[in-house]
């Protein structure tokens, strides 16, 4: 008990330090003490975040939430078609093409972005939206938790049913399966949702617009410009707790879907 | 051949996997197998036929430059680059230290958190994972806040107590990006393992209880064996995880002189790529792939040859 209690301080610590230093004064940043609260300056400082360069904070949370939801929508959607096919359909060169996707997992990232910006850049779309919403739609993962999913979620004979009555396979995918799919599917879109939500180094590579930047990259790119301007210190850490609470929010709202979805992430 | 005739020349019913027409699997297929191979397969390929190419110049030094094929020019300059090795050093030590340390405090807080008499489990849980919700970069800002000597609450604790503690010095830095990885990424694995304790049927545990088994023989002995898998998957990821590392390092070089550019292989790849050399970065991309595939795949042989999986 006393050991959970250590730890579960480790784990909560480094938030709560950034929610009362958020409602600081940038000067009480340094001359009071990080754990206990001053001045509650916190609607001050979040009018500050949002004003600062003509509100370019909303742009990058707004830019995060559309990169991130429409991603994962559609990832998901194409992970579970995949998966599906690959858990309930018999053809040729099945396992072959489940290896070459779950293979896909080990691959590093910088060997996926550098390339993937030098044949962006030949096509035009380095500095889009595409450009880092096209590589996120994919998640081999996803794949993955699909397959096993709908092996276990849809019986066989509501498939073979649904095809004596003469419907054809998407619309049994679309009218049935996806209904026994739902909270799997849920737990799809969060995984790809949390992965594209956190991702860095993809739009790091692809984006010199600022305009077009997640909150992640804006917010390194703030950070590291703190030794010159050292008021954006106050900025970082408001951004970074308005970034940080609504996820948390969803997390703990939607927490049974990850735990089932972890389990069957552990099963062989 | 249809369903029926399998089932005639088989002699046994084939339960429920369908054989639909070709055009149908592609459309379920397709539409994941398209991207996949544009944004996936394409560029892979691709950075490994430009780690077979080097520039070179005609003539003396003002002759112009022009790519051609090299062989395994690119690789043996890495392989010979001491910042490559430094790098592949660094997270080996990482990894070394930082994963077995990670798993065991996750694999704790699963078989505490599924003991019995433990009180206030799901706020436990919840405290753990959540770390998983901040972002890299982000975790990264807020442990770079309580590292730095000026505005730190853990240091000036530290200083009480008569310590002087500099996270960032050349010694320490390196375990305070572990550290960094350590809190995002114990409660994920924790909840992996804790999931998996779940799927026992408790009643596994009752023959045990009866021979007078301790709670502590019945953690170890039947519990940690049974969830082996779990633990297998939550190596492999780690592994994965550590030789990608790139953002907290990143992070913590913006406060930190101690880190250099090329701190870890994803680092010194993207140095390189920034330099203009995409032949050297390739390679070294398509290294830190092989060696990450090896690892993985290696760690999976090893453990399921002992595991039984």
């Amino acid at each position: 008990m006393a050991i959970m209690f250590v730890l579960a301080i480790y784990f909560l610590l480094p938030i709560y330090f950034l929610f009362v230093a958020a409602t600081k004064p940038q000067g009480d940043l340094v001359s009071t003490f990080g754990l206990a609260f001053s001045h509650f300056r916190l609607f001050e400082n979040l009018g500050d975040l949002f004003g600062r360069s003509n509100g370019i904070f909303v742009q990058w949370a707004l830019n995060s939430v559309i990169y991130a939801v429409l991603g994962a929508g559609v990832g998901t959607l194409i992970s579970a078609l995949c998966g599906y096919a690959l858990a309930k359909f018999r053809f040729r060169g099945r396992e072959f093409l489940f290896s070459v996707i779950l293979g896909g997992v080990l691959v590093p990232t910088t060997a996926l972005a550098l390339p993937l910006f030098l044949l962006f850049s030949a096509a035009g779309l380095v500095n889009t939206y595409l450009a880092v919403f096209l590589p996120s739609i994919v998640s081999p993962f996803g794949v993955y938790l699909a397959r096993i999913f709908a092996s276990a979620a849809v019986p066989d004979e509501i498939l073979e049913s649904a095809r004596l009555d003469g419907a054809g396979e998407l619309r049994t995918f679309f009218s049935v399966s996806v209904r026994l799919m739902t909270p799997s599917l849920v737990t799809i879109f969060l995984f790809q949702f949390v992965a594209i939500w956190n991702n860095f180094f993809l739009p790091m590579v692809m984006l010199q617009k600022e305009s077009l930047f997640p909150i992640t990259l804006g917010l390194y790119e703030w950070n590291g410009q703190t030794v010159h301007i050292p008021d954006l210190q106050e900025s970082v850490i408001t951004g970074a707790l308005v970034s940080v609470v609504p996820v948390i929010i969803v997390f703990v709202l939607l927490q049974r879907f990850w735990r089932s979805g972890l389990a069957a992430g552990s099963v062989k | 051949m249809t369903d029926l005739a399998v089932t005639a020349a088989g002699g046994r019913r084939r339960r429920g996997v369908g054989r639909p027409r070709a055009v149908t699997i592609l459309a379920f297929v397709l539409p994941f197998i398209l991207p996949f191979v544009l944004f996936y397969l394409v560029p892979v390929a691709y950075a490994v036929w430009q780690s077979f190419l080097v520039v070179r110049r005609t003539g003396g030094e003002y002759g112009t430059l022009y790519t051609t094929f090299g062989g395994f020019t690119q690789y043996a300059q890495a392989l010979q680059n001491s910042e490559f090795w430094g790098s592949i050093g660094r997270i080996a030590l990482f990894g070394i230290v930082q994963v077995p340390v990670m798993l065991f405090l996750a694999l704790a807080m699963a078989l505490l958190l599924d003991a019995p008499m433990l009180k206030l489990k799901s706020f436990f849980r919840i405290a753990a994972f959540m770390p998983y919700a901040v972002p890299g970069v982000i975790a990264a800002i807020m442990w770079a806040f309580l590292y730095s000597p000026q505005l730190s609450p853990v240091v000036e604790l530290f200083k009480g107590i008569g310590l002087q503690p500099d996270f960032l010095g050349p010694g320490a830095v390196l375990w305070s990006a572990a550290n960094v990885s350590t809190w995002l990424w114990t409660g994920y694995n924790m909840l992996i393992m804790f999931s998996a304790l779940q799927a026992i049927p408790p009643d596994l545990y009752e023959a045990a209880r009866l021979d007078g088994a301790s709670d502590w023989a019945i953690a170890w002995r039947i519990k940690v064996p049974i969830i082996a898998p779990s633990i297998v998957l939550t190596t492999v990821f780690s592994i994965i995880g550590t030789l990608q590392l790139y953002a907290e390092p990143a992070v913590l070089r913006q406060i930190s002189s101690n880190i250099s550019s090329t701190f870890t292989p994803n680092m010194l790849a993207y140095a390189v790529a920034s330099g203009n050399n995409y032949q050297q970065a390739a390679a070294i991309s398509v290294l830190l792939a092989v060696i990450t595939f090896v690892l993985s795949v290696g760690f999976m042989r090893l453990t399921s040859r002992r595991v039984g999986l």
